[in-house]
């Protein structure tokens, strides 16, 4: 079992996510995370997906067949070691005059921040790797988590290359 | 599963400019959608009018370049259409309202994306403003067509309509063809917009490849005359790229064998002395054994389907794989590709005859000397063939043969899914590209009256022969009506074992003999109306529906045959007919069976030749 990031640069067109979704669950494959976004070019979105695999062989089918979604510009699979991964919290967590300065210390300590306050909870805000954001909601997790919302990784190839460069010009070639 | 930013993955306007080609005209959507359709030169339209899709009948009642076919049900429009696209070359297209128009097509389409027909077809859809308001036949045509289309359109605004219509006409016929669907809301059918041709196409991420890697092309060839025991295994593929010349010229050149797929009867002359047959689960012990025997395979647009593996760890052992095909996904999809090529199968082929021709001229030159003896004594030793049943009762695979074997040159053949699929894959001579139909990939029953009517549509000229099953029959026969009444003298041969032949076949052999709901011309045993157990002809039946009198109220010609004495007049009195669609209901034998036959999950090596005859592979596996 291994994780496989794929960018999909996409046509910014109603309906182009459910053929993507659609075709990830017809072949048989569990999307771990999803986030879509616009991108420095207004029409074309980037959708990144975190997709759990068992070997290699059945991945490849599935970008190929990607490929040939006549919505889908460009398949990017980005290295972890190559790429820089984040993902963003919210988390709501129990907090009360006693527990406040603990919790505050936590985020802290995480470089995360507090966005909201009430006399029972804080709300926190932390972007990270997956494993720092795992490493902080286990330390918060004895004061007593009463909401967790997750955004879906999102990824960028490390240096000076983009992968939206050619898909641009193929974009331009054809308006 | 997150999802992040949805709300951000709305449609941006795209600032386009205005093709300078022709000047703008003034008109309605449904004006521009039918101009447009002349403008791509769909000379043949198949379909039914209702309530979203009426705007679009207007004005295509006044074209003088699109005629239009009233069918009597929208699944014989949208195989029509694959019938028409098969036997032109050319899009089919069809058309139908919203709801549940729309969906009567779902089946037709899922059959075209299975078998790679260009087809488009045309739904009406509810008001912009109405969609997802559950309106009067409102679906989501789009929505459940995403995974049997190779791309499907939602239209919304009449200036979208002839650039949605070259798209989708663009879409469907080239790389690896495929059905398009162009839904269009009625609003903007019914809108004011301007008309010229030919639009700007907008397909950014639309990008076939069809010229091979010169690199793959040398290392195939290298292969193909190094090889000892090479086959060329030939699709569906070979016919859509129109590569039948250039396949001949390689196969002659290279002297290795050549098994034709289902998908791809004609692409090579059955008569030609290095056509070793039809690989698969029915296919010939010559092809099916010189695939499990072969070091090399040469796939050309073809997809290593199961019904041609059989189960798949056991498939060619001894063989590598050189895969040349359109779509990359095919490739190293079920079998691991030594050498893949991605291209268009004509391309492929005509660099692959240079490359192999260098080769020679270099000294490479396979020897298959020995390979061909063996494919001979398998070829000579099992030949297709069947038994007379000895009560004097009609032999389905007689009926078959003597239909091809009395038909005039150039006819064309379509067949429905199952047994008479099977034999007439198997027994009528296929020597031309173009020539023959049939529902490969989904195995859709009722395939064959609504293709044959698409194809006669399509090639007047052409005779064609549907050769159909009862149990198919009984699923689309109203396209008769269709035929009689505009001109499209088809021609029937309902072979009928008064079953679903097929599955009864596997009861047969696998489920002890217990034909559960298999028998179609009588009722279960004891109810009234019923003719079970009853009478000296124990499997003569009902003959309900009496298919003669069904051909007749439809206007069509309706003949019977029921012994081998009047099999040649009966045909020739068919052949005769061209001013009127023909049905012969053929009364043939119950128990008839489709051989060779590998069962469904098992091994190649497994085949065969009849009941409890493997053939002798000289392996020492048999028991």
């Amino acid at each position: 079992m291994s994780k496989h990031t794929l960018s999909v640069l996409v046509e910014n067109k109603p309906g182009v996510l459910a053929r993507i979704t659609a075709l990830f669950s017809r072949r048989g494959f569990n999307i771990d995370s999803l986030a879509v976004g616009t991108t420095e070019h207004p029409d074309i979105s980037r959708i990144t997906i975190v997709v759990n695999v068992i070997d290699e062989l059945p991945l490849e089918q599935v970008t190929k067949q990607l490929n040939k979604l006549v919505n889908v510009l460009k398949i990017v699979e980005l290295d972890a070691s190559a790429a820089v991964a984040r993902e963003l919290v919210l988390v709501k967590v129990r907090a009360d005059n006693e527990s406040r300065s603990q919790v505050v210390e936590i985020v802290q300590l995480f470089r995360a921040k507090t966005v909201d306050v009430s006399p029972e909870a804080v709300t926190i805000e932390a972007t990270g790797s997956a494993d720092k954001l795992e490493a902080m909601l286990k330390m918060l997790e004895p004061f007593g988590i009463k909401e967790l919302v997750q955004s879906g990784t999102i990824a960028i190839g490390r240096g000076a290359r983009s992968i939206t460069d050619r898909s641009l010009r193929a974009l331009d070639r054809s308006a | 599963m997150t999802e992040q930013a949805t709300g951000s993955h709305h449609p941006q306007p795209r600032t386009r400019t205005a093709a300078p080609a022709a000047p703008a005209e003034r008109m309605t959507g449904a004006q521009s959608l039918i101009r447009s359709l002349e403008a791509v030169g769909a000379d043949t339209v198949f379909g039914i009018p209702g309530g979203a899709i009426l705007p679009a009948y207007d004005p295509l009642m006044d074209s003088s370049k699109v005629r239009h076919v009233l069918v009597r049900h929208e699944q014989g429009a949208g195989h029509a259409a694959t019938g028409y696209a098969q036997a032109t070359g050319r899009v089919g297209v069809c058309m139908a309202t919203s709801g549940p128009g729309a969906t009567n097509l779902v089946t037709p389409i899922a059959d075209a994306h299975m078998d790679s027909v260009p087809i488009v077809a045309i739904t009406g859809q509810v008001s912009s403003k109405a969609i997802g308001t559950d309106a009067f036949q409102e679906a989501d045509i789009c929505g459940i067509t995403m995974p049997i289309t190779k791309h499907n359109f939602l239209v919304t605004d009449a200036d979208d309509i002839p650039r949605t219509i070259a798209e989708a006409f663009h879409i469907a016929s080239t790389g690896r063809p495929g059905p398009v669907l162009v839904d269009i809301a009625k609003d903007a059918l019914q809108n004011e917009t301007t008309f010229s041709w030919p639009p700007q196409q907008d397909l950014p991420g639309y990008r076939p490849v069809t010229k091979p890697h010169a690199k793959q092309i040398r290392e195939a060839a290298r292969l193909v005359n190094e090889a000892r025991r090479p086959v060329l295994y030939v699709g569906g593929g070979v016919l859509k790229a129109g590569a039948t010349a250039e396949l001949r010229i390689l196969a002659e050149l290279t002297g290795a064998p050549v098994t034709t797929t289902l998908m791809a009867l004609g692409a090579f002359p059955d008569s030609h002395p290095q056509h070793v047959g039809m690989p698969g689960m029915h296919g010939d012990v010559s092809a099916v054994t010189a695939l499990q025997k072969a070091d090399l395979i040469v796939a050309l647009g073809a997809r290593f389907d199961d019904r041609v593996t059989g189960r798949l760890d056991t498939f060619a052992p001894h063989a590598k794989v050189v895969h040349a095909d359109i779509d990359p996904a095919e490739i190293s999809k079920n079998r691991v590709a030594d050498v893949p090529i991605v291209g268009d199968a004509r391309e492929v082929l005509a660099d692959l005859i240079v490359a192999v021709q260098a080769d020679h001229e270099a000294g490479h030159k396979g020897d298959y000397s020995e390979w061909w003896e063996h494919l001979n004594f398998w070829r000579n030793t099992y030949p297709l063939g069947y038994e007379v049943p000895d009560d004097g009762s009609l032999s389905p695979q007689q009926v078959i043969e003597r239909i091809g074997q009395l038909a005039p040159e150039n006819t064309l053949y379509a067949a429905g899914v199952g047994q008479h699929q099977m034999w007439a894959a198997q027994f009528i001579n296929y020597e031309k590209p173009g020539t023959w139909f049939n529902s490969g990939g989904a195995g859709t029953m009722g395939y064959a009256v609504p293709a044959a009517m698409g194809a006669k549509a399509g090639r007047p000229e052409a005779t064609v022969w549907a050769i159909d099953g009862d149990g198919c029959f009984q699923m689309t026969n109203q396209e008769l009506t269709t035929c009689a009444l505009n001109n499209i003298p088809i021609k029937v041969a309902i072979i009928n074992n008064g079953a679903l032949g097929m599955v009864r076949q596997w009861q047969n052999l696998f489920y002890g003999e217990r034909f559960s709901n298999t028998v179609l011309h009588d009722g279960a045993e004891g109810v009234p109306g019923s003719t079970r157990g009853v009478g000296s002809i124990q499997n003569r039946g009902t003959r309900v529906p009496d298919f003669v009198k069904l051909a007749e109220a439809m206007g069509c010609v309706g003949l019977r045959c029921e012994s081998p004495d009047e099999l040649d007049k009966v045909i020739a009195e068919a052949n005769a007919i061209n001013d009127r669609p023909v049905v012969v209901d053929f009364i043939v034998h119950e128990d008839a069976m489709v051989w060779p036959m590998v069962a469904a999950g098992t091994s190649n090596d497994e085949i065969m030749a009849a009941r409890d005859v493997r053939p002798d592979f000289s392996d020492g596996a048999e028991d």
